[in-house]
Formats: structure tokens, sequence, C-alpha cells
């Protein structure tokens, strides 16, 4: 059993302050004041938009929204990547793309994020899942759902599983997901 | 290559938080300390060093690009030469190793290494968020970007594998604790027990809070030196304490971003290619290892480290070790999670993959003298992170591959007593030490081997 915390999450955010304690004179005695002064701290909001592009790896997102799971393969000795790869890793040469939707796949590692990066601290506790399929190499990193998260167990490694593809395509990895096969 | 010794060091003190100083004023804690612990003062080092290389990690967490230079001048080092080094977790090994590059070429005979981070600067999650950019930002990260989650997936492998238990990564986290304790540098000095760490609040199933670093501030600096370097250092009335440290060897390791890339190699593979020249001599090891991939074992996939592999081996290779954990009287290894020491221990040839979870809990990788509130069945080999590790003693990125080097210094010149006023931490007789780094999912791994010299 995990202890109840004891601390509250501590957050930025507070009060706009006008006005900072200063000596009223710049004597010497004031000056070799300050060097015991605590020091200021100010919030500093940082935001910027990106346009990032998918570039060669761009026809996977777009088999996503269209319910298709893409893979790229060596054309010479087929090794295949489950992540999209424009040029293989060992012979140099430029990947084709193969279709691995209807392959059979299991969970190779997983694990429950019960905390994560800001960004995804609202989805916790969700569940990081490595899935590898027949005939491919390499594995895929992905969310998998129809699982309880507290009930984690090493027997879910080796579980089969089969994709979901999101009907509202976001133009991420998230558009497929993958739960226990049927 | 020249023959490089590493003088001495220096650490700030590893904190949550350092908002009384600015981090070019941090750096300089743990350069003065360097200075002044050989006797010289600011002006007459600052004359005589050749340059620096700078190491941080990230400029996300000051929202500063080019903080390197802004620490060169308040350091007064400039117009000397100095650069940037980055690597993820393996930032200040890197840069360790790119000073004493510096000086075993020839082209610096008085080279400064100094490293920081100042990760307060955001809020925790949000830290979470900016190390998570360390993952591929089209396929990883916006699939749940954490790094915690990242090493709970490594570990359930391991653990399915090998047969690894969460007792015992939480016995690393005691020892290591409990190292710290001893050590003022470290962030948190506490007496856990197995049962506190399996009863933290859980992070990504099964690594709980307990078993993860915590995110710092703080600096650290080495000084590297060739013998014309000695000499100049000592003739400006340095003193240099002896036994002399020397840097003899140096390895360096890297694999794929995502981990999901990495290989399944052959066993016939991995005995050529990655098997350490301790395993290809024996003919058990060779049995054992078949029987392994007989059982479908998939190395290194995501449960074993190929870029520490490759450092170790080069490493050892490089200071002519052939039985590491006998050879080594200490390792301070980069333990960010507990199943990542562990995931080490067989990286670097500690033990064979597959025996890292019983080599936790054998007493082999603990300190002699220190009591860890639980019967050990081994006397220790070879102490791993006798300073607490980065799980006690904080990792600010950047110092943390450095900080690692100035307690191999301190422990090979036998004076810990000296910087930390208490000599529980001081291995006995340390002749050989070694320091390891690693950067992101195991992208990134620097080994480096010190030795006091006769």
């Amino acid at each position: 059993m995990s202890k109840i915390p004891t601390k509250r999450e501590e957050t930025l955010g507070g009060f706009i302050v006008h006005n900072i304690p200063f000596p009223k004179e710049t004597d010497p005695d004031a000056l070799a004041f300050l060097k015991r002064m605590a020091p200021i701290q100010i919030e500093q909001p940082y935001q910027i938009t990106y346009l990032h592009s998918y570039a060669q790896d761009s026809p996977w997102f777009a088999g996503l929204t269209n319910k298709r799971l893409l893979a790229n393969q060596d054309p010479v000795d087929g090794y295949t990547y489950a992540n999209p790869r424009g040029h293989d890793m060992y012979s140099g040469a430029e990947t084709e793309w193969i279709d691995i939707t209807d392959r059979a796949a299991k969970v190779h590692a997983f694990t429950v994020c019960h905390f994560g990066s800001e960004e995804f601290l609202p989805e916790t506790p969700f569940i990081l899942a490595l899935i590898e399929f027949e005939g491919v190499d390499t594995l895929l990193l992905t969310r998998l759902t129809g699982m309880d998260p507290d009930e984690a167990s090493l027997d879910w490694i080796d579980m089969r599983v089969e994709p979901r593809f999101l009907r509202n395509s976001k133009l991420k990895p998230t558009d497929v997901y993958f739960v226990p096969a049927e | 290559m020249r023959p490089v010794y590493a003088v001495s060091g220096g650490v700030s003190k590893f904190a949550k938080a350092r908002p009384d100083k600015t981090f070019q004023a941090v750096i300089k804690e743990a350069y003065e300390y360097a200075i002044q612990d050989i006797d010289l003062d600011f002006p007459t080092f600052t004359r005589l060093v050749d340059g620096s290389v700078a190491s941080y990690f990230s400029d996300h967490f000051t929202r500063q690009l080019m903080a390197g230079i802004m620490a060169q001048d308040y350091l007064g080092l400039c117009p000397k030469p100095g650069h940037r080094v980055e690597g993820g977790g393996a930032t200040g090994g890197l840069c360790f190793q790119e000073a004493w590059k510096s000086v075993a070429s020839g082209h610096m005979d008085i080279c400064l290494a100094y490293g920081f981070e100042t990760m307060s600067h955001v809020e925790t999650w949000k830290g979470n968020e900016f190390i998570a950019l360390a993952s591929d930002v089209s396929f990883d990260y916006p699939v749940g970007g954490f790094y915690s989650g990242y090493y709970a997936m490594m570990v359930t492998r391991h653990m399915k594998e090998y047969g690894t238990t969460v007792e015992q990564m939480a016995h690393v986290s005691v020892k290591n604790h409990i190292n710290a304790y001893h050590n003022p540098y470290a962030q948190k000095r506490n007496r856990y027990t197995i049962e506190d760490v399996r009863s933290s609040p859980m992070v990504a199933w099964p690594l709980t809070r307990l078993d993860i670093c915590v995110m710092s501030d703080g600096a650290a600096a080495t000084i590297f030196v060739s013998e014309d370097g000695l000499k100049q250092l000592e003739d400006a009335g340095a003193q240099i304490p002896r036994p002399l440290v020397k840097v003899t060897g140096i390895g360096r390791g890297t694999d794929a971003m995502r981990m999901a890339d990495r290989p399944h190699v052959e066993y016939d593979f991995f005995m050529e290619n990655y098997a350490t020249e301790q395993e290809k001599a024996s003919d058990d090891t060779k049995k054992y290892y078949k029987k392994l991939w007989d059982g479908g074992t998939r190395y290194p996939g995501v449960h074993s480290f190929r870029a520490g592999r490759a450092a170790g081996n080069m490493a050892y290779q490089h200071a002519g070790i052939d039985d590491p954990i006998e050879e080594l009287d200490f390792i301070e290894l980069h333990d960010a999670y507990t199943s990542s020491e562990i995931q080490t221990y067989e990286d670097l040839g500690l033990c064979r993959y597959g025996e890292g979870g019983a080599m936790a809990v054998s007493g082999e990788v603990h300190m002699p003298g220190v009591d860890y509130g639980h019967k050990l069945p081994k006397k220790p080999i070879c102490p791993v992170n006798p300073s607490g590790g980065l799980i006690a003693c904080g990792h600010p990125v950047g110092a943390t591959g450095l900080m690692q080097g100035v307690f191999a210094i301190w422990q090979l010149q036998g004076t810990i007593e000296k910087h930390f006023a208490d000599k529980t931490l001081q291995v006995q007789d340390a002749k050989r030490g070694a320091i390891h780094s690693h950067a992101g999912t195991g992208t990134y791994v620097t080994y480096s081997i010190l030795e006091s010299e006769e």
C-alpha cells in the first residue's frame, strides 16, 4: 500500500508585488547589508508553437488516420522497423512501406504511469507498452487500454493485443493504441 | 596519448533549489574549492590554466542559450579556449573525457572541466517534461513522454526475463541512501528500509519515488594536467596530494534514441561482439548465456544497455582490466533508477546478464563497516556508489558525471575524511576506481577508469 501524501504539491502563481524592500539610504552599512538580502524570484512565462514536419515519416501518420498501421522494411534483407525509419541502419538503403495492421502482436514490456510529465499528468494513471509484432524486428511504443492500472502484473507481458484507432485523428502516434486481443 | 592526472576537484552542495546564487556563482563554489584544495589562489590558477570544457544538459532549464560562456567569463577564463559538451545524463561524463582528451592529445597542459544544472527553475512535472524531450518528439514523447515510465518498462522486461524483483531494486535504494548519510554533499541523507522504498508513492510501476533520483541544482569541477602541467602548478606553489590520480581508461558507447529500435541479436553475435573478455574465456558462462538465449533472451532489447557494455569493454581494454569486480576497488555508477544500477552491474561485467538482481542483495557492492539495517550474505568486494550515487546525492545533470569524478579522486587520494569530515565512506587502500555516466534510455554512456599512482 502506498503512503497517503502528507505534503501539498507546490505550484507557481501568486500575487503581483509592487514594491521590494530596500534601504532608504545607500550608506556603506546599508549597502553591506544588501549581501544578506534574500533572492528576488520572478516568473517568466514561455510559450511557443512549432511547425513540426513529419517529413518522410508522414505516411505513417496518414495511415493511422485511415486505420492502417504501417512499418518500414529494408528492401534487401527484409529487416522491418515498427517505427518509421527512412533508411535501414545496417544497409543504409531507403526503406519501403508495408502494412502490419493485421499482424499478430503482443506486449513486450509495459508500465503504469501514476505520475507523468506536466502535459500528461491529467491522463494518469495510463499504461505505456512496447509492442512486438510477428515478423517485425523492432518494437512500437504505444498506450495500452482495457487493463486495470491497479492490477499491474508481469503476466501482462506476452499478452496478445490488437490495434485500435481514434475515429477523430489527432495526427499523433496516440492515434493508434492497443487493447487485449479478442 | 600522454599520461593525464586528475589532481583536484570541487562540488557545490547539491540542493533542491539554489535561488541564492546564479548558476555561474554556484559553479564558482566548486571551482574555488578545487583551486583552494591544492593551495593555489584564484589569480594564479587562472593564469596557468590553458582552457576549459563546460558541461550542462538543458538550455530549457535555464532558459538561457550559451550559458557556458557566461560561466567562462564569470570564472575569469576569457579569452582562453573553451567549449560546451552535451549528451543528456552523460553530459558530465563526456565533459570529464573531453577535458582528459584536451590534455592527453597535447592540446593543453592544464584543463578545467566544470558542469552545472539548475533544475529548480520550473516545477517538478514541467522538469520531467523537459527531460522527456530527450526522447523522439515525433514518436515517443507524444505517447506519454516520461523517463520514469521508460525505465519502468525496461525493468519489467528485465524482471520477466531474469526474475529480478522489486525488493532487489529496493536494496539499491537503501544502500545508496545509507551511504549518503555519511556524505555532507548529498541532497538526501536518510536511512530508509526496504519497506520504506516499497511503500513510497508509486511513480511508474514498479518504480516508486524512492527508486528514482531527484532533480537538483548544483555544480562540480575537476582539474586535469599533463606531467608538464603538474610541474607548472607545483612550481607556482600548488600542493598536489600524493598518490597522484591518473586517468588510465576511457570508454564510450551509444545506442538508438528510440529504445524500441534496438536490435535483438543472436547468441553468436553477442559472444563475438558484446561479451567481455572474461565471459568469452569461460565455458561455464558461454553455456549460461546459451541457455538464456535458448530461453528467449532479447539482447540488448530494452532491458540491457548495449552502450554501457561497449563503454565498459573499451575502458577495460584501455586500462588492462580483465576481471572488473576484482580489479576495481569502487565504482561511482549512474543510478538514476535503482533498476538501472542493477542493469549496469551486468553491462559493466561485474556479473553476468541476468545476475544483477542477485548482486544487489549479495553485499558484494556494499561498503564495508556500514550498517544497512539488514544482514548481507557476502562480504563487500567492490562498493558501488559509496558516495550515495545519484539517488541520494542528487542529479544536477551537467554536474553529475564530474561529481563522480571528484569523489573518485578523493577516494584514490585517500582524502575522503578531509572532505566529508567523516571517514566512513573511505574505501580502504583504494587503488583503482571507475566512474560511469549514462544518458537517455542508454543512448550515450561514458566509463572512465582512475588509478592512484604508486
